[in-house]
């Protein structure tokens, strides 16, 4: 539905898109994640014909986009970053204007927008001008220009920022009352929105693409991702070689010694859950524990490898799918 | 982006931008600010010229009116596409299945809307002198439609001064600077070396315009308008074409 090969943009010398590939499916909701000036914006402005790419193919339901933008245009709905709106208008002369100009036939300009208006909920504000709607509002009447021709793919650049958590929650749910129909892409630089609206996620950082695939299985994409302190009684010296053999472990440190209390941070590969066995093991030795956490890799901390250079966690482009358990 | 070029021209949204920009300026008080201030600064110089040598004649107005348009079509002009810019809303009309030509050509013909209505409201003032004399009224027909063609090629700069910033300032001293060499242009062949006469006297409008007041219309003149108007809206597009 959406092809994208190779797509470069350079805005003069700087390089904001640095080659991007993927493949969007219908009815999927992807999630662009990424730090500010990641090119996630970028992205999606070529997406949707506002800028022309440097180079790279871009096919969008089977039209090319350099060819046919405007077949394109039809067909997409685009919510830009900051929600940009004619202020000096109100609302419904606005939404008539973006009708009118979508070429939407003058018979179904009426029931489209009696639609929209109800979807919305902008009914109170219909006749009020843009300039005085709360913030809130001002989102419904953007997503609701962005859906007034029913289209197929719907992009939304940010489309919650700045909005207080009702709100985050209610165009949330508004996205998601859509899923079935419609194909969405969205870009976003908080990452519980991912988790809570994408089945897909792609993260870029610096213009090209770090990760790719289903948000559920998004901390796999940081190998050796999962933490487990376990706090001993007693001051043991010897930890280390009481524990390092367990198999799965692949790092193991010892964090804290007194003569009351043992601390050993381990860290085991990906998907391994090496509570049991340390236990066995303590039990083994006749060791006491006195705790053990699980900690697995937040969104955040996956998103943060992914996206910061000092961290030495290889995070290389990872398809879950091929990947096996080591 | 050849295809803005090539594609047909749908007039309908030419005609939906051309309706939004009107509507705009009209809904907001600035519109009749600038209007009032209009007629009352071309008011003062057709009543001054009639008193001052009591003669009913629309001649020296005439001459000065090329002068106030250098102000007033930028102001005009200047919101056009730099507040599209600045607000962003130029991203909402760009992604609509619009080509950048309707884009263009809508709120040229808006800006163009509202000039004619300017210029037709000081018709006013030719008519009162039909009360107290009989002018030429084949003079007043052709100078009004000189100064419609003037009025087509300044809001053809005064588009393209605002697709180059989103500074409405700017913008508006951008159409000043270039009006106002077309304009003076044709003034200061005196003191030019002799080669450059001719080129400036036809870059001028002043020569062009001076034939439609004495009632010649001829169709170098005409040319002379509409290919000046075409230059500025081109590289209005170029422009358009560029920030992408």
């Amino acid at each position: 539905m959406i092809d994208v090969k190779d797509l470069v943009k350079y805005y003069g010398t700087e390089q904001a898109v640095a080659g991007i590939s993927f493949n969007i499916t219908p009815g999927e909701i992807v999630g662009f994640l990424g730090p500010n000036g990641a090119g996630k914006t970028t992205t999606l402005r070529i997406l949707t014909g506002y800028l022309a790419a440097t180079s790279g193919k871009i096919n969008i339901l089977n039209y090319d986009i350099e060819k046919n933008p405007i077949e394109i245009k039809k067909r997409i709905g685009y919510l830009p970053e900051s929600n940009p709106l004619y202020y000096e208008m109100n609302v419904l002369d606005y939404l008539m204007f973006i009708a009118e100009l979508r070429g939407i036939e003058k018979n179904i300009i009426k029931s489209r927008l009696s639609d929209i208006i109800y979807v919305c909920g902008i009914k109170d504000v219909l006749n009020k001008n843009i300039s005085n709607l709360s913030k809130g509002y001002k989102q419904r009447v953007g997503i609701s220009q962005a859906m007034i021709h029913n289209p197929d793919i719907l992009i939304m650049d940010e489309p919650t920022s700045g909005l207080d958590p009702n709100q985050i929650i209610e165009i949330r749910d508004l996205i998601k009352n859509l899923r079935k129909e419609k194909t969405i892409i969205l870009s976003t630089h908080i990452l519980s929105e991912v988790q809570a609206t994408c089945d897909r996620v792609i993260i870029i950082n610096k213009g090209k693409i770090v990760a790719d695939g289903k948000t559920s299985e998004i901390n796999k994409f940081v190998t050796g991702n999962e933490e487990l302190t376990v706090k001993l009684k007693g001051g043991i010296e010897n930890t280390a070689e009481i524990f390092s053999d367990i198999h799965g472990i692949s790092e193991l440190n010892v964090k804290n010694i007194s003569h009351a209390l043992t601390e050993l941070k381990i860290t085991s590969k990906h998907g391994v859950d090496l509570r049991e066995k340390v236990f066995n093991r303590a039990v083994e030795k006749k060791l006491i524990i006195l705790e053990q956490t699980r900690t697995i890799l937040s969104l955040e901390d996956v998103f943060r490898m992914l996206t910061q250079d000092e961290v030495p966690h290889s995070a290389k482009k990872t398809e879950i799918n091929n990947e096996s358990e080591s | 982006m050849n295809q803005n070029l090539e594609s047909k021209i749908n007039f309908n949204n030419i005609w939906v931008i051309f309706k939004r920009e009107m509507k705009t300026f009209f809904d907001s008080p600035m519109a009749y600010i600038v209007l009032v201030t209009f007629l009352m600064i071309t008011g003062w110089f057709f009543s001054s010229t009639i008193f001052l040598i009591n003669q009913a004649t629309i001649d020296g107005y005439l001459d000065i009116l090329p002068l106030v348009f250098i102000f007033f079509v930028p102001a005009i002009t200047m919101r056009l596409f730099s507040e599209e810019y600045k607000s962003g809303t130029i991203e909402i009309i760009a992604t609509m299945p619009v080509t950048d030509n309707e884009i263009i050509m809508g709120k040229y013909l808006a800006g163009f809307g509202i000039m004619a209505i300017s210029i037709l409201l000081t018709l006013f003032y030719p008519i009162c002198l039909l009360f107290v004399s009989k002018p030429h009224i084949g003079t007043i027909i052709g100078s009004y439609l000189g100064l419609l063609f003037i009025a087509m090629f300044y809001i053809s700069i005064g588009v393209f001064a605002s697709s180059i910033t989103k500074n409405q300032i700017i913008a508006f001293l951008i159409s000043f600077i270039i009006c106002f060499f077309f304009f003076i242009a044709g003034k200061i062949i005196g003191i030019l070396p002799g080669f450059l006469v001719s080129v400036l006297e036809y870059i001028g409008i002043d020569s062009h315009f001076n034939n439609i007041t004495k009632g010649l219309i001829n169709s170098r003149d005409i040319i002379y308008y509409f290919s000046a108007s075409a230059f500025f809206y081109i590289l209005t597009l170029r422009m358009i074409n560029i920030r992408k």
